[in-house]
């Protein structure tokens, strides 16, 4: 008996479950700003107006969102196949490789349209690349994915520190960066698409990468739905007894599954390296990785939850950071903060008022018993 | 007359569509075996778990010795005296039995005072009952039958007075079986009231004071033990007359399909499992492999189906070579036409948490008629595990319907549906019939001697020498990893029985 208690109908497991450990992630966040001695309601002003206020904040939150649905969905295909993979830091970081050698290959006598597909393939390849190795060691050494993505994550950051250092930065320049990329190497930005709602983006990086992103996510769902590799996967995930019996060959699984979650959370680096600055840049991926990891659990592996996840997670870095803006004495830690007890409330702990919850629905649903006066015992 | 430890009044229980109980009413006397009975998803264990707080109904009334309760939860239960053995265990694998009694029930923060009140209190329990189990051994090293013995003490511990056994011999040697009837009778010598879930008629007879009968959903009888019979009982629970003995003519034994030589299997541990075992399989005939549970079967069959790799002898499919102590691929042999119903369904044979129709093609997922471009053709999967459903009488009948919501019994025929029918021509078949009931035991019987008639050639392995005579054509016995006799399913139940405790029987060969 897999689920002892009450089944509960779609809206609560996916509605209202969430929402209720949303809120309550945000007033126990409320209570840390009370703690500094500021005001919660203007915090919380300030983070729904700097994610929503206007077209340029939504922008921005897109923008976000963009990159958090690529690494939420890498986390996302591994989960299903059983594999916790904790390297889409060090995946993406890599995959920015591809994406700079494909703008700076082709970026001056291509347009963008042409740019981008290779930079699609150059970021997929670099990341499933550096996907490979933890996959092939768990498949034929047995050395545990988690640890080794995480080893893998500290040597991208080495190897992207020697390549901007030393291969990919041009002659002469101080910064740790490529040269800017020309009009090729640039996104355009989706202006049409938020006019349509009568905003503007204004100097938001929201680019058609988003497009690319919920592309992906179809993608995701075909792939582990409605494939043979995904029903494989699954299976994996499941049982892995069941696979071995079903002759699914656990190493090529495993393999495979790593190399597909190492290319989408490659394509993030899409979305910074030509949507926004035109270069890539030393620590570009600045945590999307991990976010990664908590926008899977909150939207449960599935794309249709790891959208709205990834939205909110666009909503808690562009609000946080225009209440860092406005209220000085909440730092950017402090965000972090908040951003974790969501984590915690929403991931972590999401059966916490599971068990109040299905007894509040089954009694209001009028489902309850009978003889719920007779209060024996 | 008697005061009633049980009464139930009205219970009604929905799933959705599924209306698994229907307005039941149901009472057990004090201090009396009370069986129940019933087809497979008859209701039986959504009963037992309204009763025991994991469900709640949707109507009716509980009274527990004359008082009404309302059981929101197992622990309302356990205070109300109420204990339960699960059908799958419910204990911590690495604690110890003390440990795994104790827990949930510690009475203090401190452990200590409460670890020797609990010893002590154990020593009584297992005097009083005998219940003897070492409270220091660890779980995972006990046998299942001595496990299932801790979840009975951890209901006695929590002070109950009613227990609830659901399906509590499937998993058990008939040794330990005739053993747990023992300290039942104890339990009900003490006063205790005891509620027996099986699918064994004859445990029924031997053990129970009453019986109740479910069938889809509704309580359809109730009797006296000493006054009823197998017979009437199989009739009541399916609704119409059931064949208790399969009917079969001779075999027609064909040419050597499946042959098996010098093969050993050690396990992780490299503890030889299978010891040089020999032996060919025909087309037309069925061979039963006897013994008792933990004797080298379940390695067995896992070497020739190709799950796990042996570490020397030969097998050949139809003439040609497995690669046994190599890489024999699962799936290709299925391709090869070797079909496997593991022993372990819910491990093994499915995947719990998938959709009927996704375990209806666990295995064969790579036919291409599943295949419509490049995605899977849902459609037509769906199609064939709804004729399947049809064929096999899968209630509910409902493809959708995630695996895990189905009984016990359902869940068998579901893995037995795939592998019969892709007319493989050797079916190697673990426990066909664990926990299924009377009807689909006829019916399941029935199709494994069809399948032989056709020319198939069966390997049955079961630890219910029963199901072994009455279907094999020629009868292994294996003991500690090897085959220690054979003979023809004829032999009395003394000589298969002494075989398979390893004392080796007076005649060699019966050929
Ligand atoms: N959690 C659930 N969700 C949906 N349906 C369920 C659930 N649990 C049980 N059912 C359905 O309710 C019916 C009764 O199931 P139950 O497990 O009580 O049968 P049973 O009599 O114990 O059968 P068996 O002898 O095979 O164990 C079945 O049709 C089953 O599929
Ligand atoms: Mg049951």
């Amino acid at each position: 008996m897999s689920t002892p208690y009450a089944k509960l109908p779609g809206w609560v497991e996916y509605g209202l479950i969430p929402l209720v450990n949303l809120v309550v992630a945000f007033a126990v966040a409320g209570l840390v700003v009370l703690l500094v001695g500021e005001s919660p309601l203007e915090a919380a002003y300030h983070m729904v107006n700097g994610a929503f206020g206007r077209g340029e904040y939504i922008g921005f939150t897109l923008y976000y969102a963009t990159t958090f649905i690529f690494t939420g969905l890498a986390v996302a295909v591994a989960f299903h196949a059983g594999l916790f993979n904790i390297g889409g830091e060090g995946q993406a970081y890599v995959a920015g490789i591809g994406v700079a050698l494909a703008c700076l290959w082709l970026d001056r006598f291509m347009p963008w349209y042409v740019v981008f597909p290779v930079a699609i393939l150059g970021a997929s390849l670099f990341g499933a690349a550096w996907a490979f190795l933890p996959g092939w060691f768990q498949a034929k050494r047995g050395s545990h994915i988690v640890i080794t993505t995480i080893m893998f994550n500290f040597i991208a950051a080495s190897l992207m520190n020697y390549m901007l250092n030393r291969v990919l930065k041009p002659l002469g320049s101080m910064s740790l960066e490529t040269r800017t990329f020309e009009a090729g190497g640039q996104l355009p930005r989706l202006d049409w698409l938020m006019s349509i709602f009568g905003l503007s983006v204004g100097t938001a990086p929201f680019n058609v990468t988003f497009l690319l992103a919920l592309a992906a996510s179809f993608g995701v769902w075909v792939l582990i739905w409605r494939t043979k590799l995904g029903y494989e996967m699954r299976t994996m995930g499941h049982s892995p007894s069941a696979a071995r019996y079903a002759g699914i060959k656990e190493a090529r699984i495993i393999v495979i599954t790593m190399m597909i979650s190492g290319a989408l959370a490659g394509m993030m680096a899409l979305n910074p390296i030509m949507g926004e600055t035109y270069r890539m840049q030393l620590d570009f991926v600045q945590g999307a990785g991990f976010v990664g990891i908590a926008v899977a659990l909150m939207g449960r592996s599935h794309p249709a939850g790891i959208i709205p996840a990834a939205i909110l997670f666009g909503v808690l870095y562009q609000g946080g950071a225009e209440i860092a803006f406005e209220m000085p004495s909440i730092s950017r830690d402090m965000i972090v903060i908040i951003q974790g007890l969501v984590i915690l409330f929403a991931g972590a702990l999401e059966h916490m008022f599971r068990p109040a919850i299905t007894r509040a629905v089954l009694a209001f649903s009028g489902r309850g018993r009978t003889q719920a006066a007779a209060k024996g015992a | 007359m008697d005061e009633l430890a049980i009464e139930l009044k009205g219970i009604d229980k929905s799933f959705g569509l599924v209306h698994a109980n229907k307005d039941i009413n149901l009472k057990v006397r004090k201090g009396t075996i009370h069986g129940i009975i019933g087809e497979n998803g008859a209701g039986k264990s959504t009963l037992m778990s309204i009763l025991y707080g994991f469900y709640q109904a949707d109507r009716g009334e509980i009274l527990v010795d004359g008082r009404a309760i309302d059981i929101r939860d197992p622990n309302t239960a356990i205070t109300a005296g109420i204990g339960m053995v699960h059908q799958h265990f419910m204990l911590v694998e690495n604690f110890t039995v003390l440990e795994n009694v104790m827990l949930g029930a510690e009475e203090s923060w401190i452990l200590n005072a409460g670890i020797s009140r609990a010893r002590a209190e154990l020593k009584r329990l297992e005097k009083e009952y005998a219940l003897d189990v070492n409270p220091d051994a660890v779980i995972e090293e006990l046998p299942v039958g001595l496990q299932q013995r801790v979840e009975i003490l951890k209901a006695l511990y929590r002070r109950a007075d009613i227990l609830i056994l659901d399906e509590p011999t499937g998993v058990l040697t008939p040794a330990e079986a005739d053993h747990l009837f023992r300290i039942l009778e104890q339990l009900k010598a003490q006063g205790k009231t005891i509620i027996l879930i099986t699918h064994k008629l004859r445990e029924i007879m031997a053990i129970t004071d009453e019986v109740s009968v479910m069938r889809r959903g509704e309580m359809v009888a109730t009797r006296e033990t000493a006054k009823t019979s197998v017979e009437e009982l199989a009739e009541l629970m399916v609704g119409r007359r059931v064949l208790l003995r399969v009917e079969k003519g001779e075999a027609h034994p064909g040419e050597v399909k499946l042959s098996v030589k010098n093969l050993t299997v050690r396990d992780s541990r490299g503890v030889t499992m299978v010891d040089d075992v020999s032996f060919d399989l025909h087309a037309g005939e069925i061979v039963g492999i006897a013994g008792v549970a933990g004797n080298g079967q379940s390695e067995l069959l896992e070497a020739i189906s190709g799950i796990r790799r042996a570490v020397s002898g030969k097998v050949h499919l139809g003439g040609e070579a497995i690669d046994v102590t190599g890489h024999a691929d699962p799936a290709e042999l299925r391709w090869r036409g070797l079909a496997h119903v593991p022993e372990d369904r819910h491990h093994v044979g499915l995947v719990l948490k998938f959709e009927e129709s996704e375990n209806a093609i666990l295995g064969y997922h790579d036919d291409p008629k599943y295949r419509k471009g490049f995605v899977l053709d849902i459609d037509a999967i769906r199609a064939d595990a709804e004729a399947n459903i049809q064929k096999y009488d899968i209630r509910p009948p409902n493809a959708r319907l995630k695996t895990a919501n189905f009984s016990g019994g359902n869940q068998q025929k579901i893995v037995l549906a795939r592998e019969m029918e892709r007319d493989p021509d050797v079916l190697i078949i673990g426990q066909p019939t664990r926990g299924v009931d009377v009807g689909a035991i006829e019916f399941i019987h029935k199709r494994i001697i069809e399948m032989r008639d056709q020319g198939k050639a069966v390997l049955l392995v079961s630890v219910e020498l029963d199901e072994i005579r009455a279907l094999s054509d020629r009868i292994l016995v294996m003991f500690a990893g090897r085959v220690v006799g054979e003979r023809k399913p004829d032999a009395s139940e003394g000589d298969l029985g002494l075989l398979m405790a390893g004392v080796e029987g007076p005649k060699e060969a019966a050929e």
